[in-house]
């Protein structure tokens, strides 16, 4: 199996579009997986059926029983987090701020302080016309989405290990999420576009990948914008010896798709689907490749 | 008043909301502009000014191997697995650390201190009078964004005006960001994603107690199911920018919006008495 991840640092350059037009021209067979999993979009743009969800619990929380609490403010004082809140003469934990680590209670002299799990978002397992795929939905504003990108990619893997390529649909980013989404990938393919915030945040993701194995390659979508700004784009990517392979022209045939809910190679012919098959050609080759040699 | 500047969706274009307005109210008043977007900071692209950096850091155990006697405890303590007690020697993996000082307190032996980590910098910067940019970047390959956006705000605390630009998501960077503002724009474009991102944001503000109001930029005239939400969700729409390759050519070059044409300032002055009415702040 092949694991390739399509990021992006920026947001909003067209990493859904293309993981869901990638899904379609990609031969072999293949589980798709979506970790950008607190704004997952790939599941309207490929009509999943749900087959199966299942809860997913992040790290504990704390919880103040107020009735056992002698108030002598040791949590307060040692957390570092400043989760622990003083409300109407009672101290309270804030569920957004609380990262798990149990120091307040192990602080606790009357063991007022328990450990309570949470359930911070679910799994979803569902089928698609290209086979399964595996998505989430994140409790909006809680926390630990690297840990919830793990489960979804484990999932896959477990579930669905015989495919041929395991394609992912990434966050946007440099953090925790995005980390967690290339720790173990063959290749990322990182969709960009020609902006000075697009380059800048091209060349900080790309640092952060040679921190791992993957292969890179780089997309410009859009490209015709500011065609100054893609070539220095293409210029960054030959200095660093990153394989462009693709480039894609502005094209409203793209909104239009999206609002139609399928991937717009699905829309018929235009330039935007034109260089996305182009595009999947030669990543296809660089994929073979990529396999021959390991 | 602290005003955060979040999407949901990336690439709707929350920085050239936050530039724009920064831009404009710098002329008349006190502004700090705060890059929250500690994973992708584009904010000083927009500004090129000579800046002050300062690293931001966590503090991370180190054992002391003369005192300690590996009973293990620390690592059975670590809620993220952090330290792994072997018979000889203690094995520390700093980026799954989150600084929680569980491990120094646990210790029988008090064999554990805690020294600084770099995870990031803080850079300061004076672009044009009147405004004040503070920039927190997270290090490369450091997974550990919400303590350097953390660090920009307090850094930032001071200030009649403070505008915040957030990272995409709903997850903790926004959080972190969010909390403590006065009122929050919502930055969405007229897609079914921008739509379904733009829900998870509300509802993030809502969680939070702060008051939204949206923006709709490039707008291609399509904005009804927007609209519809907006006036289902008893949310104001704030201000509608129309799609336009002029101006998504200035935002690509690096150029403000407002500097380029000058006219768009009374809109963006309109944006924010707009905000200003959200918190119920007079003036």
């Amino acid at each position: 199996m092949i694991r390739l991840a399509v990021i992006s640092g920026k947001g909003g350059t067209g990493k859904t579009m293309i993981t869901a037009a990638l899904s379609r021209l990609l031969k072999g067979t293949l589980v798709l997986a979506d970790c950008d999993v607190d704004a997952a979009n790939l599941e309207l743009v490929i009509s999943p059926h749900l087959i199966r969800k299942e809860p997913f619990f992040g790290m504990k929380s704390a919880f103040i029983d107020p009735v056992a609490c002698v108030k002598c403010t040791e949590c307060e004082a040692h957390c570092r987090f400043d989760a622990v809140d003083w409300v109407r003469n009672t101290f309270r934990v804030n569920t957004f701020r609380c990262e798990g680590c149990a120091v307040c209670m192990f602080v606790c002299p009357v063991k007022a302080v328990a450990m309570q799990p949470r359930q911070t978002g679910e799994i979803l397992y569902s089928e698609t016309s290209r086979g399964h795929l595996v998505h989430a939905r994140l409790v909006p504003g809680a926390g630990n989405s690297g840990l919830l990108v793990h489960a979804v990619k484990k999932m896959a893997m477990e579930q669905d290990r015989a495919c041929d390529l395991f394609l992912i649909d990434g966050p946007p980013g440099t953090g925790c999420p995005l980390i967690s989404t290339i720790s173990g990938v063959d290749a990322v393919l990182v969709v960009t576009e020609p902006s000075v915030s697009g380059l800048h945040d091209l060349k900080r993701v790309v640092t952060v990948c040679r921190q791992f194995r993957p292969r890179i390659f780089v997309a410009v979508n859009r490209y015709d914008l500011d065609p100054a700004l893609t070539k220095d784009i293409l210029e960054y990517c030959c200095e660093e010896k990153i394989a462009l392979v693709g480039t894609i022209p502005f094209d409203h045939a793209v909104i239009e798709a999206v609002r139609a809910g399928i991937p717009v190679t699905d829309a018929g012919a235009s330039p935007a689907t034109q260089s996305i098959q182009i595009l999947a050609a030669k990543l296809e080759w660089e994929l073979t490749n990529l396999d021959n040699n390991r | 008043m602290k005003l955060a500047v979040a999407s949901g969706k990336g690439g709707t274009g929350k920085s050239m909301m936050a530039t724009n307005l920064a831009f404009t109210l710098a002329w008349t008043g006190q502004v700090t502009l705060v890059d929250c977007d500690v994973e992708e900071p584009n904010l000083h692209l927009f500004f090129p000014a000579p800046a002050t950096t300062r690293d931001v850091t966590m503090p991370v155990p180190v054992v002391n191997e003369s005192l300690c006697d590996h009973c293990g405890k620390c690592g059975k303590f670590c809620q993220y697995g952090a330290l792994t007690v072997l018979p000889d020697r203690v094995l520390f993996f700093p980026e799954l650390c989150h600084s929680c000082g569980g491990c120094r307190l646990v210790c029988p032996k008090n064999a554990i201190r805690e020294e600084p980590k770099k995870i990031g910098t803080l850079s300061t910067s004076a672009p044009m009078p009147g405004l004040t940019l503070v920039s927190g970047t997270l290090d490369e390959g450091s997974p550990h964004a919400v303590p350097v956006i953390r660090d920009a705000k307090k850094h930032a605390a001071r200030g009649p005006v403070v505008i915040l630009d957030t990272a995409p998501g709903t997850s903790c960077p926004v959080v972190e960001a969010l909390e403590g503002c006065d009122a929050c724009i919502l930055v969405t474009e007229s897609t079914p994603f921008g739509l379904h991102d733009l829900q998870l944001a509300v509802d993030v503000a809502a969680r939070l107690g702060i008051p939204a109001g949206i923006v709709i930029n490039r707008s291609d005239g399509n904005d009804r199911e927007t609209l519809r939400f907006c006036t289902d969700h008893d949310l104001e729409v704030m201000m509608t920018v129309p799609f336009d390759r002029e101006i998504a050519a200035i935002q690509s070059r690096g150029d403000l919006l407002c500097r380029v044409k000058p006219e768009w300032q009374k809109d963006f002055w309109a944006l924010f008495a707009k905000c200003r009415a959200l918190t119920g702040v007079d003036g």
